[in-house]
């Protein structure tokens, strides 16, 4: 059996919103009838983005992470909805029924994600339903992914069995894998979002002159033990990612060649741009 | 006899199309009238006299037609009156006086409207896709749309995606990939967002007159901005509107309209401002706006000067350079350049998918921006901030490194340039100012550390580079928006000239421009003004005008009204500035003073488009501008209640382009932006159904001043007997599209996509003919003939036909001494070396374009853009603009996320929510422009807005004096949390005179 499920790139997305004004589009002002029911004006997120600044000037990196109903296979709502407002249809798309859910607030408690919005007018929970009522009049792809113009979304109809295999080969996590709700949105890169670096600028006086310097070795030291080595390009600039937020102390050693070497400390909170390293 | 036979079988056509069509049976019962066709000497002739709904047609003269059509023979006659139209031959008729209308102009247009109609019934359009849906094309300012239409309502709007007939997609190949951009149009969030604004409650509904303006009495002008609104009827509307024209022309002579405009706030080639709008203008001889170059700036004021492209406003050739740069290129240099943000210009998403093939062939990155843009983010590389401003120092500390050791190309500036002895002296300090512009120099000034300036200047020389400068890549950017902005974009020419601007790899742009499509099929830009006439201020007569034959229009007031000193002409009855005139290099050194001698200065102003308050420097001069008795009517056409348009005592509702017909193609301006749609991946030219019928009263820009005219007589020739879809007809006919598909697929389908150009026949890469020595080869009409030097297409346009460091048309110029013919560094005279200012004012602001908005576009309103998180944020239920603050100016005054702060300096304040961020170094403050709500918290113009018009914070001044240019980003202010007043001051400062105010009055 073929099933939904969609994949984000957060190293692909630019905050466009293209797919939030999508679903705005398709949502606000249309009623769907037997899938969802109108959005409101102003208010709901059922694509959200969430933002992560990481480091400081002049090292900054910047990552958006798209969130939304995860269509999850073990979904709380399910389990938590009265005369079976919330569904999970063949297909893996997840469904709550404007009808029968109406007045049931503590769906929107239900998810761990926070992904159910609560319409106050109407009293009823919503989520983005994936464009099913599209997809199931022939529509090749949801809204939001048509509408992405990076190709961080992409959405693709397939056994489950394929799908752990594009898991496994692309590296896929899905968020909150500890909530154990079997989510169908999956993503790619999530490490620019949930791990930090350390960076920094290593630089000498030549002649008197203050320069930059390139091809500095740089090894990162966490108890004792090198852990990661890179090179600083030509402006002096090093940076050593995927780390562990509040991972404790780091020594960071530089050594160049021409130069002395330098070792600094650091206590890994968040991302952390140490600024210039003087060899 | 063919005369007569076709007389004689007019009426039975009509009555034909009466029975096969209700929509023509109605029609012919609107008017009854008699209309006689006639031979000029009255020898031959038929009349037909209309009675609800049915035609008595009589051989002969009629003694007392409502309508008479003659022509001087019958031979014209019989040519004129046969199918198809010879449009060419009918303009020769009425220029020749060999066909004359003559009748009241309502029934006249009545009558010939009605024959246009007669042929166009029958079209269908649209294509069913079940569910009781039908699926129309229209066209946004960020890209086409699919428009869904059930019962009558808007469902949704998506991308377009292709179908496997439409036009085939380029390939490129480089360094062993191969890479074709996705068979789909891309869109802009204003695109996307469009139905929201359609069906906003901001729309203007229905004509409104502000309910203390008496035309006849009391006109309370003081009262603009303040006092409500009441309904009225369009007669009641129209006829103020077009009395106020009368009297004010009767009273005080021409010139006393002013006609004032914005661009973007709709598409079409038909209903968009310089076809309809300027074609009315011409008509009702109104004082025109004379436009800066808002966009270019200091390319047009500057960087023109040392290599030409006058007709580009200065901007550099737009050809090939994403092939070039994909095959070539090592490095890309983005300076104050964001496309993903700006989306070149209407390009929507196209080039994105170009930069991140840039960055799987490895291609390096560098930004140079004070703001941690949003190509930057997603592009990755190194970020270098300079202070806003200071860009053109940093240019020449990197040209110093390169002549100190020896890193540019000799050959070329030997063989391409001239002055580069001089140039060199002045940035080693050898000249008589003896000032070297060492990196330590520069470091100062920019705040960039000397070492990376070195770093930069050697990577740059030992690398071929792609220099993106400005958001197009090619032109535009922050930066040329300052006081040293033509500075900072003559030194962007300075640079390439160094490194061999069109050798393999070093080029300028960004990805954005110069994609491989077919140039040559032609589909006429929006600037080619439609069906405008205008040879003079629209690009009508190069190519469209022959393809089109229509009536000639030439406004007979010359008087403009400079754009940035619009608010001092209005108070002050005078001012000056300098023109846009791309014909020639020397085209902008000619002042021009207002008031035109022998002219009247402005008495009524017709303000067509969105808001000034957003967009215009200093804006809180437009809220006195507008409260002046010196205008003693102002009437506002506006689609949406948005900015200033609750100053007019007459607002008239116009609609979307979603509710009536046009044409226009995707990102081709046309005209000044020649081959505009370079930046696409495929060309998609949309046929803009009319998808529903206009909102409340609400009505086409074309019908609106269609309803003017007639109250002057002027119908017929504005319209020239048709209606908007027989423009739209006739404009696809003008173009290549009936080569490509046909009318009848065209109409239901909606859209036709241009193949990609042949391998084989792609344009060359642009300046590879200059850096080879060779002619001019690609293919773009510039510069004139007259402007070669010596041999037609032979070298730049300057004196010298090469790049000049030292500019000999500013040297010939002479007067100005603030843009000398060298490039020197003159610091920003509002910034860090303004002393007392930058005391009081301590930080600088930039403010740039909007990213999900397009200036006011999509902004406010209502829109759906509005719950984007990046672009308002809604506290307390009041979507406010946002303003971004580094962590350490934050926390300095003890700001937080989402706290609500005041901006402010001597011109004014706003209410902003406060984002605080690493992307801005300290000192730096980032609010983006045009917001489209202006929204005074006590009298307007002197209390602070919580709109989030961050222009009423930016400068009036020139960029320099002998020029007509913002400077928005040399910009001082403070900020602080707000304390829920609406004063202006700093809250302390408030306090004090509040409490003196108390003291005097004895509280």
């Amino acid at each position: 059996m073929k099933k939904w499920n969609l994949i984000i790139d957060v190293g692909k997305c630019h905050n466009s919103n293209n797919c939030f004004l999508s679903v705005v589009d398709e949502y606000q002002g249309n009623d769907h009838p037997g899938y969802s029911a109108a959005m409101p004006k102003h208010g709901h997120h059922w694509i959200d983005h969430l933002r992560k600044e990481r480091g400081q000037a002049p090292m900054v990196d910047l990552t958006y992470v798209p969130t939304m109903c995860n269509h999850c296979d073990n979904a709380p709502c399910i389990k938590l909805a009265e005369n079976g407002a919330v569904t999970k249809r063949s297909d893996g798309i997840v469904i709550i029924d404007p009808e029968k859910a109406k007045g049931q607030r503590k769906l929107v408690d239900s998810c761990p994600y926070g992904a159910i919005w609560w319409n106050d007018e109407k009293e009823i929970p919503q989520t983005w339903i994936f464009d099913a009522h599209l997809l199931d009049r022939g529509w090749k792809e949801p809204r939001p992914v048509q509408a992405c113009a990076t190709g961080a979304l992409r959405s693709v109809f397939i056994e489950d069995s394929e799908m752990q295999r594009m898991v496994k080969d692309e590296n896929l996590e899905v968020l909150h894998p500890e909530y154990g709700t079997k989510p169908r949105v999956y993503y790619r890169n999530l490490n620019l979002y949930t791990k930090c670096f350390i960076g920094g600028s290593v630089i000498a006086d030549i002649e008197g002159i203050e320069e930059c310097i390139e091809k500095s070795l740089v090894s990162l030291i966490k108890d004792g033990n090198k852990i990661a080595e890179t090179w600083t390009d030509i402006f002096g600039d090093f940076k050593i990612d995927n780390l562990e937020p509040n991972s404790g102390n780091y020594d960071v050693e530089v050594s160049h060649p021409e130069h002395s070497s330098k070792t600094v400390s650091v206590i890994l909170d968040e991302s952390t741009y140490i600024g210039s390293i003087r060899l | 006899m063919k005369f007569s036979l076709i007389l004689y079988a007019l009426p039975w056509m009509l009555r034909f199309k009466s029975w096969r069509h209700k929509e023509f049976r109605d029609r012919l019962k609107e008017q009854n009238l008699v209309v006689q066709k006639k031979i000029a000497d009255d020898s031959n002739g038929r009349f037909y006299s209309f009675k609800d709904g049915k035609i008595i047609s009589v051989r002969g003269i009629h003694p007392k037609p409502d309508v008479c059509i003659s022509f001087k023979s019958e031979t014209i006659a019989a040519e004129l009156m046969i199918p198809p139209i010879n449009y060419q031959a009918q303009i020769d008729a009425i220029k020749n006086f060999n066909l004359i209308a003559q009748g009241p102009d309502k029934l006249v247009t009545w009558f010939s409207e009605t024959i246009m109609m007669s042929q166009t019934l029958g079209w269908e359009f649209g294509t069913p896709v079940g569910n009781g849906e039908m699926r129309y094309v229209n066209n946004t300012n960020g890209g086409p749309v699919y428009v869904y239409v059930k019962d009558g309502k808007i469902i949704r709007m998506t991308p377009i995606d292709f179908q496997d007939d439409d036009g085939e997609t380029w390939t490129i190949k480089a360094r062993g990939k191969e890479f074709s951009p996705p068979r789909k149009t891309s869109i802009s969030p204003h695109g996307l967002a469009s139905k929201s604004l359609v069906y906003s409650k901001e729309r203007n509904l229905y004509p409104m007159k502000r309910v203390d303006f008496d035309p006849d009495g009391e006109r309370n002008f003081q009262n603009r901005g303040i006092s409500g609104y009441e309904r009225i009827s369009w007669e009641e509307a129209i006829d103020i509107v077009a009395s106020e024209i009368k009297r004010v022309n009767r009273k005080y002579g021409p010139g006393a309209i002013y006609a004032g405009r914005s661009s973007h706030h709709t598409w079409g080639n038909v209903g968009y401002y310089i076809s309809a709008y300027q074609k009315f203008i011409n008509i009702i001889g109104a004082t025109t706006t004379l436009l800066n170059p808002d966009s270019w700036e200091g390319w047009y004021w500057g960087a023109m000067h040392h290599y030409g492209h006058s007709m580009r406003n200065g901007a550099a050739e737009i050809y090939g350079q994403v092939e070039d740069c994909l095959q070539e290129a090592e490095m890309i240099v983005y300076w104050s350049s964001d496309p993903e943000v700006t989306n070149g210009v209407y390009g929507s998403f196209e080039g994105t998918v170009r930069r991140q093939w840039a960055k799987e062939l490895g291609i390096e990155m560098v930004h140079i921006d004070p703001f941690l843009n949003e190509t930057a983010a997603f592009m990755g590389g190194k970020w270098l901030a300079p202070r806003p401003t200071t860009s053109p120092a940093l240019a020449q500390a990197l040209t110093y490194v390169w002549i100190k050791e020896g890193l540019y190309d000799k050959d070329y500036i030997e063989k391409r340039t001239t002055g580069f002895d001089k140039w060199s002296a002045y940035i080693m300090g050898e000249d008589e100012e003896g000032v070297a512009k060492t990196p330590e120099w520069a470091e100062t000034e920019t705040g960039v550390a000397a070492r990376e300036i070195r770093a930069l200047a050697r990577k740059w020389a030992s690398k071929k580079t792609y220099l993106s400068a400005g958001s197009m890549g090619t032109t535009l950017g922050g930066a040329c928006r300052s006081a040293t902005g033509a500075q900072w974009a003559r030194s962007m020419i300075c640079l390439m000239a160094m490194q061999g601007l069109g050798k393999p790899g070093i080029n300028f742009g960004g990805l954005q421009f110069g994609s491989p499509i077919d140039y040559n099929f032609y589909f006429p830009g929006y600037a080619e003004g439609g069906f405008n006439g205008d040879g003079q201020n629209s690009a009508n007569g190069v190519s469209l005008y022959q393809r089109m034959p229509h009536l000639l229009s030439l406004n007979p007031t010359q008087q403009s009204i400079p754009r940035l000193k619009r608010p001092e002409a209005i108070m002050d009855g005078k001012t000056e500035g300098y023109p846009i005139d791309i014909r020639s290099i020397e085209g902008q050194f000619f002042p021009i003073r207002y008031p035109s001698p022998g002219h009247s200065p402005a008495k009524m102003m017709y303000k067509y488009g969105s808001s000034y308050i957003g967009t215009q420097p200093d804006s809180n001069r437009y809220v006195k501008m507008y409260q002046t008795g010196n205008l003693e009517f102002v009437v506002s056409q506006s689609i949406w209640n948005e900015g200033e348009v609750k100053f007019a005592d007459v607002i008239l509702p116009a609609c979307t382009n979603f509710e009536r017909w046009d044409i226009g193609e995707w990102a081709n301006p046309g005209g000044y932006g020649h081959d505009w749609v370079g930046q696409l991946n495929h060309r998609v030219i949309g046929l803009q159904h009319k998808c529903i019928e206009p909102l409340g009263e609400s009505k086409p820009d074309y019908q609106i001043f269609q309803e003017v005219l007639i109250r002057l007589g002027h119908s017929m020739y504005f319209t020239q007997g048709h209606r908007e879809i027989d423009w739209v007809k006739r404009m696809f006919d003008a173009s290549d599209l009936p080569k490509g598909i046909s009318w009848k697929k065209f109409c239901k389908k909606g859209y036709y996509v241009v193949p990609a150009e042949k391998d084989t026949l792609r344009q060359p890469t642009s300046y590879k003919w200059f850096a080879d020595g060779e002619k001019k080869n690609i293919q773009e009409p510039h510069p004139l003939p007259g402007s070669y030097g010596e041999e037609f297409l032979e070298g730049l346009q300057t004196q010298s036909g090469k790049i000049e460091f030292e500019s000999q048309s500013l040297k010939r110029f002479g007067q100005d001494p603030e843009r000398p013919p060298l490039n020197k560094y003159i610091p920003s005279w509002e910034g860090i070396h303004s002393k007392e200012l930058f005391e009081k004012y301590p930080l600088q602001l930039i403010s740039p374009h909007a990213r999900y908005s397009f200036h006011t576009k999509g902004d406010g309103k209502d829109s759906a853009i509005n719950d984007i998180r990046d672009h308002r944020v809604n506290i307390d239920g009041y979507f406010y603009w946002i303003v971004r603050i580094s962590m350490a100016d934050a926390n300095d005054r003890g700001i937080k996320e989402n706290d609500l702060v005041k901006l402010f300096n001597d011109r004014g304040a706003l209410i902003c929510a406060a984002q605080v961020t690493e992307r801005l170094k300290p000192g730096i403050i980032h609010c983006r422009q045009a917001s489209a709500v202006y929204d005074p918290l006590g009298k307007p113009g002197e209390s602070a807005d919580r709109g989030g018009c961050v222009n009423l914070l930016t400068p009036n001044r020139m960029q320099t004096s002998k020029v007509h240019s913002a400077a928005y980003n040399s910009c001082l202010i403070e900020i602080e949390r707000w304390d829920g007043t609406d004063s202006i001051q700093d809250n302390n400062s408030a306090v004090e005179e509040k409490n003196a105010a108390e003291q005097v009055i004895g509280v």
